[in-house]
């Protein structure tokens, strides 16, 4: 147990400094972009001295040192500060977005993961079968494809030739939840087309190593069904390298979203990304940046300490 | 014991295999391992299956339980089991009489039990899932027989994972597994291989005694002669997957028949020649007050030793009692903590990245597992030529003249063996293979770690005639590691016995072997199974007069 709370606390240090990390190279970044949210702002009618008026408003003609420091200071006080954009609570801004992506992610896991699950298992278990190459050539085709032409096709069948769902999944605040699950089922298809095959690949290789092993042999010598081998012996041997897999690809259903929330123009944070880039809006992008950094930081955490829970050799050392 | 056998001869037979084939899979081909043969097996008979690895022991063993490993298929013959004909079974008709009627105790207990479940949970599992019993009921038989096995505190070991107890006990506690439902017949496969000799004999006593006690009959599979003759009724001797011979356990030692059993029988009688006394008084290497360990963790505590020039040192000890780490401090891959290794009376950096090339050069290695010691995705011309090329500098026509010099040496035809990968090696080609590219540095000194462990009687016997052929030719010294006393006995001048990390003896090998022993080495040296059937009882009774039994059985 006290294995377990070291790790832990390792992790959350090493992942606040992550997220000091990235927060860092996410302001570099978007200073390095040319122009700046006045400039943006006032388009072509833009002189030079409404320019100026509107950086000294914004405070952005202090030098980027002094600016980063200070935006840090709120954060660390928990003030992610306001949009320069709307002058709106960031906190607020994000908060909507926040819970649209996290709905659409899960949605997404609650079928891509047990369908990896099952199609790995299934695939290991009739292995050089049909099967066993059909559910390769499918997944692996799919995860070679581009999302947003994932998406397309997906649209061009099931809304436009079909019309069972909705091309666009503009979802607000009233929307109903039915409703919402209805209009998120595109991108989530499309999500789940993305991270299936990696999960399935990952089971199916694990499953296949284990069932060489020889305690495997000895379940089946000591006369157990089948079920009974695979699920008592085979399976909880099997988490460890399955559940980084399912791990890193629930963040990319999180991080990765960007390509098909713009597709489908769903309301989620990687739409408001987007916009605030182009609007070189950086306290946004910042916080942003760190909601994605440490929805990986923690996901990774989860992994290890699953990990270590189902290794009875980790949670009970000699 | 012969009164007791007769009534076995006549009793009911329990299992009989008839023309039994079967066949392996190699790149695509399937090819005859068990090429017909018969093996009739009597209620509460214990015979003994002996034969080199790739007999075809294992795969006949579990045969009888209507099994083949994946790769195999039973293409032929008849195997019956109490008149149930397992060939026309279905995999539901065998599945119920596996674990219930017939089990199998396998090799290495350590992988074969699941790291993910507990003792008794894997015990449990068998008389649950064919309906024999309850939990609870299955529960409180498993802490009665861990109890019979002797094992120490048997009504909470079961609650410890696998790699919470030792071999030995997970050895014990996997017969224990297999006698769950009282099987008529259990197959034993190697069970006591991988464990230290003072350990073998405990596990070798309580699986004699509890198939005894439950009447069961088994198939006992061993390459080891000296076991199987304390353990068996009958013993038949496999080679190529045919039958060379079978007789009562007493005959077959005393008068075996066929050429291959009588070799069989005369395998340890290699012995060398004894080198004479240290000509030079500057030990080749000399290991002064040396303690190392891993972490926090002592491993080897202030041991000291010399190893002169043409001498042959074997270092003897159970497993985890430090002779490893005491080639890794001397080849530098382990820094010591204490203490210091010198060669020629000069001292050596502890870090083998500290140490110069010429340094390295003298100092060589040969492993216990050739298979992982050599690069499989290497030609034997690039594994040897390696060492050339790095400390001599050698190429061209020179190299590839001194990789044949080697492998002569090695008695490897050249032109045959130059282009070939390790896979296509036998296993002891393969360490003949290590031995040339140790060789191929021109060392003084090569460090020996259990090279012939891994390895049949017969094909070991030749790998220690030719390091013997190599060390008086070429004047080499070797630091000789092996758990295995028969080998020491062979090979060594000197001998170190260690425990726990401590030198407890040390003196010429003809000393060693005779009395007075230190206690721990009189132990080591009684526990060595030898060809007499009546030995591990008189052996019994020996230490039981002596009380020395009780305190190895707790260990």
């Amino acid at each position: 147990m006290l294995n377990l709370v070291k790790v832990v606390a390792q992790r959350l240090a090493l992942g606040l400094l992550v997220l000091f990390a990235v927060s860092m190279i996410i302001f570099l970044g978007v200073e390095l972009l040319p122009g700046d949210l006045c400039q943006e702002i006032q388009g072509q009618g833009a002189t030079k001295e409404t320019v100026a008026a509107c950086r000294k408003e914004l405070g952005l003609d202090l030098p980027p040192v002094t600016r980063y420091v200070s935006w840090l200071g709120g954060v660390v006080q928990g003030d992610f500060g306001v949009s320069l954009a709307n002058q709106r609570e960031i906190s607020e801004l994000i908060g909507v977005r926040l819970s649209n992506t996290v709905f659409l992610a899960l949605i997404a896991a609650v079928i891509s993961v047990p369908l990896a699950l099952i199609l790995g298992l299934l695939a290991a278990l009739y292995r050089n079968t049909i099967y066993d190459r059909m559910v390769n050539v499918v997944t692996l085709t799919s995860i070679s494809t581009p999302e947003f032409f994932v998406a397309y096709i997906l649209i061009l069948f099931f809304s436009v030739k079909l019309g069972w769902f909705p091309s666009l999944s503009n979802v607000s605040p009233e929307t109903e939840f039915w409703e919402r699950v209805y209009r998120a089922i595109l991108p989530a298809t499309t999500l789940t087309l993305v991270v299936v095959a990696h999960m399935m690949r990952m089971t199916r290789a694990s499953i296949i190593n284990l069932l060489a092993s020889p305690y495997i042999e000895m379940a089946n010598l000591k006369g157990l069904p089948r079920s009974h081998v695979i699920v008592r012996h085979a399976l909880p041997n099997a988490w460890a390298p399955i559940v980084n897999v399912i791990v890193i690809n629930l963040a990319y259903l999180i991080v990765g979203v960007v390509v098909v929330e713009v597709v489908f123009v769903y309301p989620g944070l990687g739409q408001l990304i987007v916009d605030s880039v182009q609007k070189r809006d950086i306290p946004v992008v910042q916080a942003c940046s760190l909601i994605f950094a440490a929805t990986y930081v923690l996901l990774n955490l989860t992994a290890d300490i699953l990990s270590i829970v189902t290794n009875p050799r980790l949670l009970h050392p000699r | 014991m012969s009164a007791k056998k007769k009534d076995k001869a006549n009793g009911e037979v329990l299992l009989e295999m008839h023309g039994l084939r079967i066949d392996g899979q190699a790149e695509d081909e399937w090819h005859e391992i068990v090429k017909g043969i018969d093996i009739i097996l009597h209620r509460g008979e214990v015979l003994g299956l002996i034969g080199e690895s790739g007999a075809g022991k294992s795969t006949a063993g579990l045969a009888a339980m209507g099994f083949a490993r994946p790769g195999c298929r039973i293409s032929g013959g008849s195997i019956v089991f109490d008149g149930i004909d397992l060939m026309s079974a279905s995999e539901e008709e065998k599945r119920k009489l596996r674990g219930v009627r017939i089990a199998y105790v396998a090799q290495s207990a350590a992988a074969a039990f699941n790291p993910a479940h507990k003792l008794i949970e894997q015990f449990c599992e068998t008389p649950v899932e064919h309906g024999k019993s309850s939990k609870a009921q299955a529960e409180a038989d498993a802490k009665d027989l861990y109890k019979r096995l002797l094992l120490p505190d048997p009504d909470h070991i079961g609650f410890r994972y696998p790699h919470q107890v030792s071999g030995g006990q997970l050895q014990r506690a996997m017969t224990a597994m297999a006698l769950s439902c009282r099987p008529d017949l259990i197959i034993f496969d190697e069970p006591t291989t991988a464990l230290d000799v003072t350990t073998q004999i405990e596990v070798l006593v309580t699986i004699r005694d509890i198939v005894r006690q439950f009447n069961a009959a088994a198939i006992y599979i061993t390459h080891d002669l000296a076991v199987v003759a304390q353990m068996a009724d009958r013993i038949m001797v496999l080679r190529y997957g045919e039958l060379d011979e079978q007789a009562d356990t007493e005959k077959m030692m005393s008068d075996p028949q066929q050429d291959y059993t009588k070799t069989l029988w005369a395998v340890r009688s290699f012995q060398k020649q004894p080198a004479g006394a240290p000509t030079d008084p500057t030990p080749l290497i000399k290991v002064d007050h040396v303690t190392a360990g891993y972490g926090p963790v002592n491993v080897l505590h202030d041991i000291s030793f010399e190893i002169h020039r043409g001498q042959t040192v074997g270092v003897v000890g159970e497993s985890g009692s430090g002779k490893s780490t005491a080639a890794r401090v001397i080849t530098g891959l382990l820094p010591p903590k204490q203490g210091q290794v010198l060669v020629n009376g000069e001292a050596l950096p502890g870090d083998y990245r500290k140490r110069a090339k010429e340094q390295l050069r003298h100092a060589q290695m040969i492993y216990q597992m050739a298979d992982t010691a050599v690069n499989p995705r290497h030609r034997i011309r690039e594994i040897i030529g390696r060492p050339l090329s790095f400390y001599l500098g050698m190429k061209g026509a020179k190299l590839e003249k001194r990789i044949c010099e080697l492998l002569d040496m090695i008695e490897l035809e050249p032109g045959e063996f130059i282009d070939r990968f390790p896979g296509e090696l036998s296993g002891g080609q393969k360490q003949r293979i290590c031995i040339a590219r140790a060789l191929a540095a021109e060392p003084k000194f090569i460090i020996c770690d259990e090279v012939t462990s891994a390895l049949d009687q017969i094909v070991a016997e030749g790998i220690l005639k030719l390091l013997d052929r190599l060390q008086r030719e070429l004047d080499l010294s070797y630091m000789f590691i092996t758990h295995d006393l028969a080998t020491i006995r062979a090979i060594a001048d000197e001998v170190i016995v260690m425990l726990q990390g401590r030198i407890v003896e040390h003196g010429p090998c003809k000393e060693m072997f005779t009395p007075p022993h230190h206690e721990y080495t009189d132990l080591l040296l009684s526990s060595v199974p030898e060809m007499d059937p009546n030995w591990l009882d008189g052996l019994l009774k020996q230490r039981q007069e002596r009380g020395v039994m009780a305190s190895t059985s707790s260990s």
